[in-house]
């Protein structure tokens, strides 16, 4: 065990894992974390806070990961490149893991002109390999990266994402390969609408054999509409969203059930995929539905390990 | 070469409020677009007649040096420009600015571009393209002459982002992924050994995050004072 957390207890034991994810809050409104921990609580192994996703700012990722540790329930802290250097991400991760927090998702971060600040200047002192590079170093050596020991190194269970449809789609696989020689104990990939291009990733993935030395969890998101699903195909940079998809959502009646159809399908056809260990449900903005997700699987109730 | 933006001429009107006497100076040097003594005479007119609609008596006078960042060229023809004059408008991009304010400190110096980046034109797309950020420890060697410091929007040293679709930036569809361009063309020469290496964290003393840079300007490449810019 490396952090001994509970998805990486659930992923070692040979489970099929289930994330879900806690967006904080536009505010200081820690009530907001409480309550989506109390109502999904044993709805999924682990929760990812996110890091002022989408370059808006928002409560903390590391204070919105306590909140839910308070309340008995274990978080994925996200940590971007964009806004700290490598003395703040290490020292953060110093911070996080002496208040409990285990699980850590290094991500490059989405560029700060897409957000709510566009004028913010940005930081990339390292990428999102470099940062596992920092974190493996930290807990594997017990000290910072080319310079002192530190007192006691951090527990820490890695994740990265990676992104099957972004291009140049050939590199994708390599890119995965620099992760897990960086330092990726799991993965959660970029939402998949276009499970064919997916099983393709994964099997480069398989021929390579490096779905023995990661645990990939597949992301899925429940569409609301068939708007919703064309402005992520139209707007949304690295997302595959087949017409199909789109056409099921035009003709549907209502259209929320069957985008819930939908990712409850997807999230089967993850889990007979060979090589997929979990699901990684993002309902954004619509946390109420992971119980549905989750359940309707057939994913529930949630192992206790 | 150094590309500049003209500023807004309410902007100029701003600086050089209350001067009368003011000489316009090109710089026949790298700045692109060419900022010469045809353009110097144009924002000569342009001020008379934003200054003149102000009232009063307005004397600009148009001129150029050879390179506004050359002391030597400066003194050929520079002290003769200047004299009588109250302002000096500087068409050149920062560094002319700098230097005509150090080496003739009496008579003020307002810039009258922008400097917006290090680039080269791309002919076929008659654009000005951001190309270098002098970040003092080159890898074009490593990325087939396409720099990640100054074209990828984040910098990236491993590879594109999750945000990089059908070959473009996620910052926006015009412009092209840097690492794609990477990608092809390391491709093309046959260069694999990127894909799967990892690079390091970077040193960016080399960078502004060292603080100021100096470089003795006679010490050949080799010798110990380009460890000392270097690291």
């Amino acid at each position: 065990m490396k952090a001994g957390s509970n998805l990486e207890k659930v992923l070692s034991s040979g489970g099929f894992a289930v994330t879900a994810e806690i967006g904080p809050p536009k505010g200081a409104d820690g009530e907001h974390m409480r309550h989506w921990a109390r109502e999904l609580k044993g709805k999924a192994d682990a929760f990812n806070v996110t890091d002022n996703q989408t370059a808006v700012v928002r409560l903390s990722s590391m204070a919105g990961s306590i909140i839910l540790l308070q309340e008995g329930v274990e978080p994925v802290m996200q940590m971007v490149c964009r806004d700290r250097n490598r003395i703040a991400m290490q020292s953060d991760v110093l911070g996080a893991s002496a208040l409990g927090i285990k699980n850590l998702l290094c991500l490059t971060g989405d560029h700060q002109t897409l957000g709510n600040l566009p004028g913010a200047k940005n930081v990339f002192d390292v990428d999102s390999i470099q940062e596992l590079l920092l974190f493996k170093t930290m807990r594997d050596e017990g000290k910072i990266l080319g310079a002192d020991a530190l007192t006691k190194a951090p527990q820490l269970f890695l994740g990265a994402a990676e992104n099957p449809f972004g291009t140049p789609h050939e590199f994708r696989v390599h890119r995965l390969a620099k992760k897990i020689k960086a330092g990726a104990d799991f993965i959660q990939s970029q939402v998949i609408y276009d499970i064919d291009r997916f099983e393709r990733f994964m099997e480069d993935v398989r021929s390579r054999h490096l779905d023995g030395k990661v645990h990939i969890l597949g992301g899925v998101t429940p569409l609301k509409s068939a708007k919703v699903a064309k402005y992520m195909k139209n707007k949304v940079a690295g997302i595959i969203m087949p017409d199909s998809v789109i056409s099921r959502m035009e003709k549907a009646s209502d259209p929320k059930a069957e985008g819930i159809r939908i990712c409850i399908e997807t999230v089967k056809q993850l889990r007979e995929m060979k090589g997929v260990h979990g699901v990684h449900v993002m309902a954004i903005a619509w946390e109420e539905k992971v119980p549905e997700i989750v359940e309707g699987a057939g994913l529930l109730p949630r192992p206790v390990v | 070469m150094i590309v500049t933006k003209e500023k807004p001429l309410e902007e100029m009107m701003r600086m050089l409020q209350g001067r009368r006497r003011i000489l316009v100076l090109g710089c026949d040097g790298c700045t692109q677009p060419p900022r010469g003594l045809r353009e110097a005479q144009t924002y000569r007119t342009l001020l008379e007649m934003a200054l003149g609609r102000k009232g009063g008596e307005v004397d600009c006078v148009a001129g150029t040096v050879s390179k506004q960042c050359d002391t030597a060229l400066l003194a050929q023809n520079y002290p003769e420009l200047v004299k009588g004059r109250d302002a000096v408008l500087s068409l050149s991009c920062a560094l002319g600015v700098q230097l005509l304010s150090l080496q003739y400190p009496e008579v003020p110096v307002f810039p009258g571009q922008n400097t917006v980046f290090l680039g080269y034109e791309h002919r076929d797309e008659g654009w000005l393209r951001e190309a270098c950020q002098a970040c003092g420890d080159c890898v074009l060697g490593e990325t087939g002459g396409i720099c990640p410091v100054a074209r990828c929007s984040k910098s990236l040293l491993n590879g594109p982002c999750g945000g990089s679709h059908d070959g473009k930036c996620e910052v926006r569809d015009d412009i092209p992924c840097a690492w794609q361009l990477i990608h092809d063309r390391l491709r093309q020469l046959d260069r694999n050994e990127w894909i799967d290496g990892i690079v390091p964290p970077r040193d960016w003393r080399s960078s502004r995050d060292g603080g100021v840079r100096y470089q003795k300007k006679d010490e050949d490449w080799n010798e110990p004072a380009r460890k000392e810019v270097k690291r």
